[in-house]
């Protein structure tokens, strides 16, 4: 449930395309608990859609639903491969 | 307690309309009410009250429609006028007595998320699954009976965007409100309960009573709870208490920040389970093609900026043959009302110089604010705003502002006031606010006859086209350059809370619905003549005051004299001659008649409040290099830029209906020297470096009373008082600079 001490691959280090699993979101920060209203949990297959133009932010999609977030929101989300 | 909500039978019962944003919400609360709606404000802060009133066979209900949002996490303003709405303690405002959820049918499972925490508050619901044809479309069943069944409430399906398509929905409203259903909130596990006894035990007696179980939940769960500020808890025994209050749900296993959005959704997948099912594969429809063109680095990139062309064009071109025409009705109005005052001269300057020109003064900016608001309307209703903000972030989110901020600055550049209106669209209040105040530094449309006057002047008879031109364009970056640093250093310094987390829905492509987007229009235009349409006319109606009081008779009759004596010596008759000249009727000399008249409304205006305040503070403009014909400009120019150019015709004895084309007007200032006596006595006035200084003093002032009303009414008059004096202040360094450093070059 809380993130782990040594932190593995985050959203922001996903390639364009690329699909993975959420291991958790670090609801310390604001958006993370933002983000898990709006449906973003551990568990939930996860796409990196498109990053914008000037690499920031990033646009996902997941269980139907297109977010975008800034690279920074999106460091706190970890993921696993699927 | 008696299931019955006891004020239906007194008076109208109010219903509050809640969902996520992007559920048609807005649609739906528009076909419920129609054209009976009210717009205002809840009291001390600056969200929109939207409410309107639905009559039902046998009682008038009152919708108010809540702001868009999430959860119930008390993160921005408007998410904590929903809480704090819903839970009855907004002051002046009563609690509503039944909730109506909104919530996306395609995404159901995600909206019941809010719809799930409205129903910790107790009230009576009913929920609307919105969107149901596009549900169909991507064959999504939803079964309505079984969620009806399993939430305690009845559930309907709607479709707010077709004619007929909320029919289900007002019986079911009607049902709610003579046998009110509450739905079946989460059962919270016990170290939940353990949590909020703790809080609850903690509070002052008084608040241990009136503070509902939602709200010591959002205490509980919210990483910074807008609660707390109703709480008067010392800094340290807060902290204390939060944290002796989620030690207990630690204990149980849960990440306290983590627990509320992991048990929650673990309670609407049981709620959901067997309700929704898909028929066949998941039809996504285009929305992911069309993305793949319009986020696209490049491609997206320049769609982008030609929709932006457009939009800018039509705010800048469409709108002035309108514009034109109010202009035009004004002079008529004036020229017909006018002669009819004759006979009491102040009454007749009241009516068209001031109330005429005050009404003209705010109905000339309708064009531009209607156009604006039908090209936001159709960005957002299509889907596409979000995408907008999403290219655009990167170069905003620096400085404070984030994506949303680029298309009012971008209207700024036609007019400040439209601009300042589209800042609605930005969520995060601190972004919102940078915005609107470094949205005047735009260079607007009414700077363009100050540069044009003043350029055409001085720059291109000595430089040629090319470098003026080349001016012409500079000066529309100068506002610019001095809105980044400026927002950069807000967003440091003034405003130390964190900005909000920039988590944007791309919402579904739809198809805009045309009666939607003329009603937004519309409202967007009703609600500037009404909220700030007053502001305009006083503002206007006082400079009026100021410019035409006092008005001792022996003014008129010194400007005579000196008139008729300069006149005879130039003609070198007596004259005596030539006031007789005037009296004769259809034989006058040439000009001679508005020669007068010019010299009179010259003498007034040097003798007026604001001619003789622009004398006294003229010591004030001369390290900027200004004279006092200047000064006066400036100061008349405070209500509206372009009011230099008729006020300056008017101190040169060339009447004020000059414009910034007129050769008479060049020529005056051209040759306009220093008097006698002062310092740089019989040197040009005009100089380059005060031609630049006074460019670049409009460009950076805050001239403009529609501006500061709607800064007023958009965030709080302190903003219009500190954006007046910020501005002013750097206009005149700005001036003073140019002239200094030009100076000191020549």
């Amino acid at each position: 449930m809380s993130p782990p001490a040594s932190p593995g691959p985050t959203l922001a280090a996903l390639p364009v395309g690329a699909l993975a699993r959420i291991k958790s979101v670090d609801p310390s920060q604001r958006a993370g608990q933002r983000l898990m209203t709006m449906g973003l949990l551990p568990g939930i297959e996860i796409k990196l859609v498109q990053v914008a133009p000037f690499g920031d932010p990033l646009a996902i999609e997941f269980d139907g639903r297109r977010l975008s977030l800034r690279r920074r929101e999106a460091a706190g989300v970890l993921l696993e491969p699927i | 307690m008696p299931d019955v909500i006891p004020s239906i039978r007194q008076k109208t019962s109010r219903v509050a309309l809640v969902g996520n944003p992007n559920t048609g919400k807005t649609a739906l609360f528009n076909s419920l009410t129609g054209l009976r709606q009210r717009v205002g404000n809840y009291p001390g802060v600056t969200v929109a009250r939207k409410s309107g009133l639905l009559k039902l066979p046998q009682a008038t209900v009152e919708i108010v429609d809540l702001p868009g949002t999430y959860s119930l996490a008390a993160a921005s303003l408007d998410e904590r006028i929903v809480v704090d709405f819903l839970s009855g303690h907004l002051p002046g405002v009563e609690r509503p007595d039944a909730v109506i959820c909104v919530a996306d049918a395609t995404q159901l499972k995600k909206n019941l998320f809010l719809v799930s925490q409205v129903a910790e508050t107790g009230l009576p619901m009913v929920l609307v699954l919105n969107r149901w044809d596009a549900a169909c479309r991507q064959g999504l069943e939803i079964n309505t009976h079984l969620l009806s069944e399993r939430l305690g409430i009845p559930v309907v399906a709607a479709i707010a965007t077709q004619k007929g398509g909320v029919r289900n929905l007002l019986p079911a409203i009607e049902a709610m409100l003579h046998e009110p259903q509450r739905m079946r909130p989460i059962t919270w596990p016990d170290c939940v309960d353990r949590a909020t006894a703790i809080l609850r035990s903690r509070l002052p007696v008084d608040l241990r009573r009136t503070l509902s179980e939602v709200e010591l939940h959002r205490i509980l769960f919210d990483a910074k709870s807008a609660v707390l500020s109703r709480i008067p808890w010392p800094e340290e025994e807060r902290r204390r208490i939060l944290e002796e209050a989620r030690a207990e749900i630690q204990r149980a296993g849960y990440n306290p920040m983590a627990a509320e959005a992991l048990l929650h959704y673990e309670h609407l997948s049981a709620v959901t389970e067997g309700v929704i099912s898909q028929r066949g594969d998941l039809q996504r429809g285009p929305t992911e093609s069309i993305d793949r063109l319009l986020m696209h680095r490049g491609w997206g990139l320049l769609i982008f900026l030609a929709i932006m062309y457009v939009v800018f064009l039509s705010v800048y071109t469409w709108a002035s043959p309108f514009m034109d025409v109010i202009e035009w009705a004004k002079g008529r109005v004036q020229e017909a009302v006018g002669p009819a005052l004759a006979g009491a001269p102040i009454l007749q300057s009241l009516v068209t110089n001031g109330a005429i020109e005050g009404v003209g003064a705010f109905l000339v900016f309708l064009p531009q604010i209607l156009i604006l608001f039908f090209f936001i309307a159709l960005l957002e209703d299509t889907g596409y705003m979000a995408r907008a903000a999403f290219l655009m972030d990167r170069m905003f989110g620096w400085c404070g502002l984030n994506g949303k901020s680029f298309v009012p600055l971008l209207s700024s550049y036609a007019c400040a006031v439209p601009g300042i209106l589209a800042t609605r669209t930005i969520e995060d209040p601190k972004a919102r606010l940078v915005t609107i105040l470094i949205a005047p530094f735009m260079s607007c449309s009414a700077r363009l006859p100050v540069y044009v006057l003043l350029i055409g002047a001085f720059i291109e008879p000595r430089h040629g086209s090319f470098v003026a031109s080349l001016v012409l364009f500079a000066m529309h970056f100068v506002g610019l350059a001095a809105a980044i640093p400026t927002a950069f250093l807000f967003n440091r310094v003034l405003f130390r809370t964190p900005s909000q987390p920039f988590v944007l829905e791309l919402p579904s492509y739809h198809v805009p619905q045309m009666r939607g987007v003329l009603w937004r229009m519309s409202q967007s235009g009703l609600e500037f003549v009404k909220r700030a349409g007053t502001v305009i006319f006083a503002i206007t109606i006082i400079v009026w005051a100021l410019l035409y009081f006092p008005r001792p008779t022996a003014v008129e009759e010194e400007a005579t004299r000196r008139f008729f004596a300069r006149e005879a010596v130039a003609a070198a008759v007596s004259p005596a001659d030539l006031e007789a000249a005037l009296d004769r009727e259809g034989a006058q000399p040439e000009g001679l008649a508005a020669g007068l008249e010019h010299e009179i409304d010259r003498a007034y205006l040097e003798q007026s409040f604001l001619g003789r305040f622009g004398r006294a503070v003229q010591p004030l403009f001369d390290p900027a290099g200004f004279d006092w014909r200047i000064t006066i400009g400036v100061l008349a120019s405070f209500p509206a830029r372009e009011l230099i150019v008729s006020t300056l015709g008017v101190t040169y004895s060339l009447g004020g209906d000059v414009d910034e084309a007129d050769p008479n007007l060049r020529t005056a200032l051209s040759h306009t020297r220093w008097p006698a006596g002062s310092a740089r006595a019989g040197q040009p006035v005009y100089t380059l470096p005060v031609v630049v200084g006074i460019m670049v003093f409009f460009a950076l002032c805050s001239q403009c009373g529609a501006t500061l009303a709607v800064i007023a009414r958009e965030s709080h008059t302190g903003w219009a008082v500190f954006s007046f004096f910020y501005m002013t202040v750097l206009a005149w360094l700005g001036a003073v600079l140019c002239y200094q450093a030009g100076s000191l070059l020549a």
